[in-house]
Formats: C-alpha cells, structure tokens, sequence
C-alpha cells in the first residue's frame, strides 16, 4: 500500500514533463504539444483512479522525506492520499481531460496554441501537486506557481489592454491573502517546527501538535485559531472570498476554457481546499469567521451576478458565490458538504463555462447577452447541456447533483450549534442564484437573435460539444453520492461510515429542509421567469426590467458595489502616492542631504585652499623666491669670477695639503 | 580545497596578463578572459565537490604565513561552507560577466584588467582569515569599480562612480576605525578573525565598534539609508560590472556585518539588534516602493537590489540560525538572480535599444522581436519576486522565519516587501513586454539578434536559481555547518533547537 503512495509524485509529474517538453518545442508543433497535454492528463487520471480505489473505503496513506534543513529540524515534504485528495485528483484530472480536449477546438485558430498548451500543463501539474502534498510549505509552493499559471492564461491574450491588466490584478490581489498565509506558514514552523500535515503524530493535524498550539494564548486567542486565520487569508485570495473576489471576474479576459478550468472548476477551489485540508486545527472562532466571510460572499457576488450582462462575468459572480457556499458550509462544520460541493460545483460550473464559451464562438465572439437570444434552436446541444448546468447551478430538486450538495450544506448550516445568520444567507443565495441564472438562460436562448443577421449563430463543433454532454451527465450523476439516503461521499470525506437508509429522506430536518430549498429555487425561477421570460427582450439597448423595477439598487449592483473604485481610489492610489513621496524624499531629503554634504566639504576644501595658497604657499613660494634671488646673484657672481675662483680654490687646497703635511709629520715624529 | 586561493592568484595573473596581451584581435583577450573566468569556476566546483567542512564548521585554513608580525597581520587565508557559497557565487559571476560583455570593444583589455582586479578583491575578501587582510583586498575591489564606471559606463557615469566610491570609502573607513579599535582594545598583537572572535575587546568598546563595523560594511550591502548609491552606481555601471555590483560587491558588505562585525562583538548585538532590524526592513519597504514609480528599467532592478539586500541584513540581525541560513541563501540567490536581470536589461536590452526609457521600451514590441528576452525576463522577475522553485523563496522564506520569532512585527513588514516585489516586478513585465496593443504599433525597426554568450550566460543563471530553489540541501547544509562553528555560534541568539 505505501509503495503506491511513494509514486504519487507521478500524477503531477506527467503533466510536468509535458510543460517541459512543450517549451522546447518549435512553436508551429502544435499537434504534438495538444496531444502530449491530453494524453498525459488522462494518465494522470487514469493514476487517480487506481488512487481512489486504494482509499474508497476510507483511510490516509502518506509518504515523507526531507527537503533541507532551516534553522534546526529539517525541513520535511510529503505526498499524502486521502479521501479529500483522492476526490479532487479525480474531479480535477476528469474535468482537466474534457477542458483540454475542448480546447483543441476552442483554441484552434490562435497563433500561440503551442504556448497554450504549455501553460494548461504546467497548471495541471501545479495543481494536482497541491493537491497530493502532504506538507503546508509544499502545498504553499504549488499555490504560487498554480498562481502564476493562472496569471500566465490570464493574460494570454496580453494584446488587449484589459487582460493586461486583469492578469496583474488577480496575481496581486491573491498575493495580498498570501501574505497571510506566508505568515501562518512561518508562525506554524515557530510553533511546531514541521508542517507536515500527518507524520505518525507528528504532523500539525494530529493529536499532539493541535493540543500545542490550542493551549498556546496570543492575545486572547488560541494560536491555532490566530494561525488558522491567517491561513484563511490566504484561501480568501484564492477563493476570491469578498473583500478579495475583485480578481475573479476580471480574470475572465483569459480563453473561457482558462475560466472554465482555472477560475471555475479546480485553482478557486485550492482555499476551500485549503481550509478543508487544515479543518482539524480550525477552531471554533477561526470557523466563524469562515462561516460569516462566506456567507457575506455567497449573497454578496450573487447580488452582483444579477446585474451583469456579460454571459462570462455572471458565471464568474457565481463562481464566488458558490465558492462563499463552501467557506460557508466548512465553516458551520459540514467539511464533507463543502468539499462535496466543491466537485460538484466543479463539474457543472466547468459545463456551464465551456458552454459559454460554445456560445460565444457560435456568436461569433460575442459576449454580452443582451446581443444574444433565440439560441435554442440553433445550438440544440449547447443549450441542452447548458440547461443542465443551469439547473445543477440553481439547485432544481432531486434530479440535480448541485441541489444535493446545496442541501447537504444547508443541512450543516441549520444543525451547527453556532449561529443561523449563515443558513440564511444561504437560503437567500439560493433565490438569487435561481433568479440569475433564468434571467441568463431567458435572454441567451429564448426570444429573437440580437446580434449580426449577417452571421447567424451556429453550432459549436463535435469536439467542443462531447465535453458538454460528458460533464453534463456528470452534473446530474454525482448528486446521487451525497444524498441524505446514502450520504457516501460527506461521511467518506470526514472518515466516518455510512449506509444506506431511504427513511433518511422522510426525517422531519431533512424533508422541511429540501421543501425550504426547494421553494426558495421555485421563488427565484418564478421571479426571473417573470421579469425576463414573460417580456423577451427585443433588442439589445433596452433597458433592463430590473432596472426599470429597482433603478438604484441595479445601479449599484451594476457598478458591482463599487468594490473597485474604492480600491482605486484608496489602496492603490495609496501605494502609488506613498512610492512618489518616497522617492521624492529619496531626491529631495537625501541627494539634497549629502548635496549639503558635498557643498560643506567643498566649503572646507576651500577654507583649507585659502589657507594653503595665502598663508603657506604665499610665505613659501616668498622665502622661494628671495632664495632664487639670492642664489642667482651668487652664481651670477661666481660666473663672472669663474678663473679667479678656480684659482683661489687650487691655491686654497695646495695651502691645505701643506698644512696636513706638516700636521701629521709632526705627529709622526712624535 | 586547497586550491581555493588560486582563484585570487589566477585574477591577478589573468588582470595582467590581459592588460598586456599581445596581437590585435580582440576576440583572443575575449577568449583569455573567458578562459580566467571559467579558471576561478572550475577551481570553485572542485572545491566544492571535495569540500568536508570541519567536525564543528569551522575555518579551514588553506594558506597562512607571517606578513607584518609587528601589528600581528598574517596572510592567512580560509574557507568554510560560508566562504564557499560565495566564492561559487563569485566565480559563476565573473565566468557570466565575461560573457554578457562579448560586445565590449572600447579599451577592452583594460577593461578586462580592471574586472579581474575587481574580481581579486572579491575572492580575497571571501577567503581571508586575518582582517588587515581581508581590509586590504576590500580595498582593492573598491578601486577597479570606479575606473569600470567612469569609463565603460552609461548614463551619468561620472556622477554614478564618484558617488559609488565614495559611499565605500566612507564605509572603509568607518571599517577601518572598527578594526583598529577591535584590534587596540584586544591588546594589538593579532588580527587573526578567530583569535579577535576569542578574545573580545570590552564591552563599553564593543558598544560603539559594533555599530561602526556593521554600518561600515552595510553600506556596501545598501543598508538604508546609505543606499542611494546604489542605484545610481547601476545604471551607470556597464553590464558585466553592474552584474558584479549588485550580484558580488554588494554582498561582500552583508559579508563583512555577518562574518567580522557580528562575531567580533557578541556582547553589543543584543543592544543593536533592533535597530539595525529596522533599518533593514526600512530597506526592504523602502526599496520595493521606490522600484514601483521608476521610469528608468535598470533604476527598479537597481531599487529591488536594495529591497533584496535589506532581505540579507535583516536575516544576519535576527540573530537566529534560520534568519542567518536565509540571509547567506539571499546573498547567494540575490547575486544571480540580480546579475540575470542586470544582464537582460544591460546587455540583451540596452545595448540593442539605446535606451531604457520604461516608456519609450513600450513601444518597441520587444516580445514580438525577441520573445527569448520577453520569456527570460518573466522568469527572472519571477524568480526575484520569490516564487517557490528558485533559490529566492527559499531564502526569503529562511529570513521570515528566522525574524518571525524575535520581531514578528517586523517580519509582518517584510512580507509586505515580498508582495511588493510581485508588485514592481509585474509592472515593469507588463509595461515593457506586453503592452497595450495601440502603443506597440508605432515601431518595426529590427534588433540585433541575440548572441550565443547572451544566451547561454542566461541560461546558466536560470538553471542555477532554479536548481538552488528545488534542491537547497547542499548549500543550505554547508551554511548551516559554518554558522554553528565555534566562531559564529556565540553569535546567534535563539534560533538553535
């Protein structure tokens, strides 16, 4: 068994290699470097399947070794397989296969598809290794470079100014939550010196570790819940929990099988996972804040989501939605209603995106839908498909996979001991997200075509629609493995065992609880079947029957809370002042500072010249020139004397010797 | 191991033997250069690979004889696993370096004489033992770097080396008074570093000589607020020395605080330990800000030099073993990644550009003439901002954790400089690389195409970020076995298990 886990590495190593190999490759190889993504994606899913027989009853297989060491204790990574990662390897690999093989057709007349490919694999690869670490460092550096892959499609198609700077803005903003995480990860170090999730008991989430850090007290709180939060900060970035959710539609200027991919279905999900993976160190308090963030989120972005008109921005205001369902659900303690949301939304929000993309291509790039209508007769498939989407998004009772995870978090929500302000939300998210996505459904594909007569709408190819009749069997399929009668999927994600029991259905909690739901899907139909359904639109410029209901709610919600204008307008705006003031200071204060500097010693040299040149050289160069004076008059002197002089000299010497002589011959006689 | 010193013998040879090399081709000194270059490397790496630390970590000595026995100076020459990863980060620059000025033709055996000069310096600071030692090869890097500027540089470049050698002379300065007072109040007979380490001047003397060594050396690390030459000294800098600048020379001032100030007055560091912290993540903060409104493309690499280093000295005042592995680790990592980024913007840019101009770049479609730069420089940024798999997460990750413990306030701030370095880095991408479309239509004129130096230069360095990042194991083994030798562990407080 733990051999297997030791090849785990192989599920994100496939798709690795064939990053690496496309990179080398000529860029007009784009047949080899298509079919190397898809092929060894579909090895890698073709691993997680035997992964997920090796858990499917349950149980945590792990596999560790050291890195490098850090400040004492060595640095330990590891591959872990568990129910949690053996679900995500499957949705993310399945979904990951039908994306790329849609991609083929979606991408098929663009310049760089080779570099396209490239890109998905390199994401692939990112992802299925956060998925399988078994270590929160590791975790952390597959997050980032997840990150930049994401940054990387975003800005595919970098020539429109705003993909420009849509993919900056989405790798700034998650980086903001990733500061926290960074944090967490290094005040979790301080603390427990691993960050291996399980080691045998001495991982983070097991027994010993979490009794550490809830008996340790910072400033009131627990550090575990001090440590969890600051983790949260970090899937609040990559889940795009409000106030971080700014990036996410943004980030729908890459390719849509980038957003059906990346920003749907597999990378927004890493926080929720995230905070599924670390759910044992999650206290109370830290969950609370979780269950509020997500709640705000859920109905937040659902508002938003109303009044967009873009068929990409309403999807990714969903996106957060959902994601705020999530958070939602871990945070009231329903971890496997979470995450089992998590793969369903997975599957039915990746049909719905590549749907849009089916569409856009057959509008001939056309995204806004108040320029669409009357698809459903030309693109049969897309619409039948994307009607299931639609149905599994909003929730629509017992047929649907996204009604059985709904319920399943409701469920947590309105058991949790804490309290019931996020089973509400929760209710009223389910409204909106019904109320929206008929509202989409009836200007897409009912009434008249709005767009160019010249160019009708048309079908998508076969090898775009395959994917959609794929996944959507899929969004209708999955529910059945988390409903109340046979809730296999939530009790498998949390370890614990289940059977199956049909009288679940009828408790008097779970029926109330699927009516409630089930009227608050039926209200929000009703209500956009009324606004939308019953007045087609006719042409693209009306205005919008909300509007016309409530104008200065819609405006708002039109501008999207002014989320973005607020940051512009403070952070910023803020950063960018403090950099001017900063480098006006760096001119002003400190080039003027050592200009002082400079001018004061210049000053000094001065002084000292004055007083070299007046005081010293001036008496020097005197005394120099009366000795030059009365040199010259000597050697003048001696020049014209110059016979006499030898002679007094040759006399001069002669006297001498004659003394000497005599001197000594004295003394030698004596 | 012991042939370590002949990376300093063979620059001196090399530096004259370039300056006098007969016959007129050019391309002959190219190869002798490159030849001297890659000597020093292949000495390092078979060092390297035969290289067994001492049991306790400790200095190996490689050379040492008497030199002036009336003030105790010897040449003593010694490497451990510190000295080591920084001769490597030497070598591998210089052996680049003499790659990314292929394109050098004015002066050039002058030129490569001044380089190898400089280069002598650096491997001797790297590898004395004795400190009147390692101050006079400090003083030999200084000098080569002002004539490299002044002569070979661009922009400003009178203003640019003035300014440079005149900040390092004020630091040597401040060095020097810190060394001769280290030496008098230890009883004046030795300037051995283990002997001066032993055998401590007071502690009054160590409280005023320990803020003069640190500061001294910092200067030359871009400590704020004695960084201004920095940038400046960068862009006016040629490639291959702004490469040398930000990727060595700075490094010998983190060098300096690390191995001389800090072990020479363990009693004062508690006392300044805050405050040099702080001026580090000032630098930090400081630095990312200010690379954030540059319009000059070497000005925000020159600015995120300071940003990093302040990374550096921020590790080595934690005083903990992990903020001391990461400040070794940046040292390391900062040297190649900042030499890839200078090499990019000097050599595959600049010189095929004319210009630097952050706005006048846009217009250029730079991607679309050569994507190779566009992709290596998106590599290279990624790796400067820390993106986990190269060598500068790994480094910054080790600072963080090591400042976390004694100031999280401050390590809270640091992180903030690592989000704004994705910040800059990501504005000078977008704007130079991948512009809006309606501003990259005005230019068609081609570009020279890249040469093979250019190329595998770059190479190299993205090969060794990259390997660093993923397998830190070895360096991060021989840092550690240096820091908890005799000599430097009194110095870090609580980062040992």
């Amino acid at each position: 068994m733990s051999s297997f886990v030791q090849y785990l590495w192989l599920i994100p190593l496939l798709p690795l290699v064939a990053a690496g190999i496309n990179a080398v490759l000529p860029t007009d190889a784009r047949r080899a470097a298509m079919g190397l993504t898809i092929a060894t994606m579909a090895a890698s899913f073709l691993i997680s399947v035997v992964a997920f027989f090796k858990v499917a009853d349950g149980g945590r297989l792990c596999h560790n070794f050291d890195w490098f060491s850090l400040g004492g204790g060595h640095v330990r990574l590891g591959w872990l397989l568990d129910p949690l990662s053996a679900a995500m390897l499957m949705m993310v690999t399945f979904v990951g296969t039908c994306i790329f093989v849609y991609s083929v057709a979606y991408m098929a007349h663009d310049a760089r598809q080779k570099q396209f490919f490239t890109f998905l694999s390199l994401f692939a690869a990112a992802m299925l290794g956060l998925i399988i670490s078994n270590s929160l460092l590791l975790l952390f550096m597959c997050w980032e470079v997840v990150g930049l892959a994401s940054y990387l499609l975003i800005g595919f198609w970098f020539e429109k100014p705003s993909a420009a700077a849509a993919c900056k803005k989405a790798f700034i903003t998650t980086r903001i939550g990733d500061i926290g995480f960074l944090l967490g990860i290094v005040w979790l170090a301080k603390e427990n010196g691993a960050l291996l999730f399980f080691d045998n008991g001495a991982g983070f989430l097991e027994q010993g570790a979490l009794e550490h850090l809830n008996g340790l007290a910072v400033g009131g709180i627990s550090a575990a819940t001090a440590i969890g939060l600051l983790l949260f900060c970090g899937a609040m970035g990559k889940s795009g929990q409000v106030p971080l959710h700014v990036w996410l539609p943004d980030a729908m200027e890459g390719p849509t099988p980038v957003s059906a991919l990346i920003h749907a279905a597999t990378m927004v999900a890493a926080g929720v996972f995230l905070i599924g993976r670390v759910h044992p160190l999650m206290t109370t308090e830290s969950l609370s804040v979780v269950a509020g963030i997500g709640a705000c989120t859920a109905v937040i972005a659902a508002l938003i989501g109303i009044a967009q008109n873009d068929i990409k921005r309403i999807l990714a205001y969903s996106t957060v939605s959902q994601l705020g369902y999530m958070m939602l659900a871990l945070g009231v303690g329903g971890l496997g209603a979470g995450i089992f949301h998590l793969i369903t939304h997975g599957f039915f929000k990746a049909l719905l995106f590549l749907g849009a993309g089916s569409i856009i291509h057959g509008c001939n790039d056309q995204q806004d839908i108040r320029a669409m209508g009357g698809l459903h007769g030309p693109m049969r498939k897309t619409f039948l498909t994307y009607a299931v989407g639609m149905m599994a998004l909003s929730g629509f009772p017992l047929l649907f996979s996204g009604f059985w995870s709904k319920e399943a978090i409701l469920h947590a929500a309105h058991s949790t001991v804490g309290s019931h302000l996020p089973f509400y939300a929760g209710l009223i998210g389910a409204v909106l997200t019904a109320f929206y996505m008929t509202r989409l459904m009836s200007l897409v594909f009912f009434g008249t075509y709005r767009g160019d007569a010249e160019h009708p709408p048309h079908e998508s190819p076969r090898l775009m629609t395959l994917p959609l009749q794929v996944l959507a069997v899929f969004a209708i399929a999955l529910g059945f493995l988390g409903t109340p009668a046979w809730p296999w999927f939530t009790t498998w994600i949390e370890g614990r065992e289940t059977h199956f029991q049909f009288g679940h259905l009828f408790h008097l909690e779970t029926l109330g609880l699927m009516i409630v739901s089930t009227l608050a899907v039926a209200a929000g139909v009703w209500l956009g079947w009324r606004l939308y359904f019953q007045r087609l639109r006719l042409t693209p410029d009306e205005t919008d029957p909300l509007q016309i209901v409530v104008p200065r709610v819609f405006y708002h919600l039109e501008h999207r809370l002014w989320f973005d204008e607020f940051y512009e307008k403070t952070l910023i705006a803020g950063t960018r002042r403090v950099a001017e003031w900063l480098t006006l200071v760096e001119q002003g204060v400190w080039v003027g500072g050592i200009w002082a500097a400079a001018q004061i010693s210049i000053g000094f040299s001065w002084l000292s010249r004055c007083y070299d040149e007046w005081l010293i050289n001036d008496g020097f160069d005197k005394s120099c020139d009366s000795l030059r004076g009365s040199g010259k008059e000597i050697a003048d002197a001696h020049r014209q004397r110059l016979p006499f002089t030898l002679r007094t000299i040759g006399a001069a010497i002669l006297v001498l010797l004659a003394i000497t002589c005599i001197w000594f011959g004295k003394g030698g006689a004596r | 191991m012991n042939a370590l010193p002949w990376t300093i013998y063979l620059c001196l040879a090399g530096a004259a033997l370039l300056r006098f090399w007969p016959g007129r081709s050019d391309a002959s000194v190219r190869a002798g250069a490159l030849g001297v270059a890659v000597g020093t490397l292949i000495l390092t790496i078979n060092a390297a690979c035969r290289f067994e630390p001492m049991p306790d970590g400790s200095l190996i000595t490689l050379t040492k004889a008497e030199w002036i026995p009336a003030i105790g100076a010897s040449y003593h020459l010694a490497a451990d696993g510190i000295s080591l990863t920084l001769v490597l980060l030497t070598s591998i620059a210089a052996t680049v370096g003499v790659l990314f000025s292929w394109n050098i033709s004015h002066r050039l055996r002058e030129f490569f004489a001044l380089y190898f000069l400089l280069l002598a310096g650096v491997f001797g600071v790297f590898l004395s033992a004795d400190l009147f030692l390692l101050f006079v090869f400090y003083e030999i890097a200084i000098v080569p770097k002002y004539f490299l500027i002044a002569i070979w540089g661009s922009t400003n470049r009178e203003y640019g080396a003035m300014k440079l050698a005149l900040y390092s002379f004020v630091g040597s300065a401040l060095v020097l008074i810190g060394l001769l007072a280290a030496h008098v109040f230890t009883g004046g007979s030795t300037f051995d570093l283990a002997a001066l380490a032993h055998k401590t001047a007071p502690v009054a003397q160590q409280m005023w000589i320990y803020p003069l060594l640190f500061i001294g050396f910092a200067v030359l690390a871009g400590l704020w607020p004695f960084h201004t030459w920095a940038p400046t000294g960068h862009v006016a800098a040629p490639t291959a020395a702004s490469m040398l600048l930000a990727g060595v020379v700075m490094k010998l001032g983190a060098y300096g605080c690390l191995r001389v100030a800090i072990p020479l007055c363990p009693d004062a560091l508690a006392a300044w330990q805050l405050p040099f912290a702080s001026l580090a993540v000032i630098g930090i903060l400081f630095g990312a800000f200010a690379a954030m409104v540059q319009d000059d493309f070497k000005f925000v690499i020159g600015y995120s030099s300071v940003s990093h280093m302040g990374f550096a000295l921020l590790g080595i005042s934690t005083l903990t073993l992990a903020g001391q592995k990461g400040a070794v680790m940046q040292m390391f990592s900062h040297g190649i990644i900042a030499g890839l980024l200078f090499g990019i913007v000097g050599r595959m840019i600049y010189d095929r550009t004319h210009t630097r101009d952050l706005t006048l770049l846009q217009g250029m479609r730079l991607t679309r003439k050569m994507p190779f730069v566009a992709g290596t420089f998106v590599v290279a940024g990624l790796a400067s901002m820390g993106m986990p798999g190269f060598s500068g997460f790994i480094a910054e990750l080790a600072v963080l954790q090591g400042s976390w413990k004694p100031f999280p306030a401050i390590a809270l701030l640091a992180a903030v400089g690592v989000l704004l370095a994705a910040g800059y880095t990501l504005r000078v991408i977008r704007l130079v690389f991948f512009p809006d479309e309606e501003s990259t239509k005005r230019d068609n004129t081609p570009l020279a195409p890249l040469t093979w130096p250019e190329i595998s230069g770059t190479l190299l360095l993205i090969g060794i970020a990259l390997y660093i990042g993923l397998q830190p194991a070895g360096l991060m083994g021989w840092i550690e076995g240096a820091l908890k030798s005799p000599l430097m562990r009194p110095c870090i407080g609580g980062g040992l298990p």
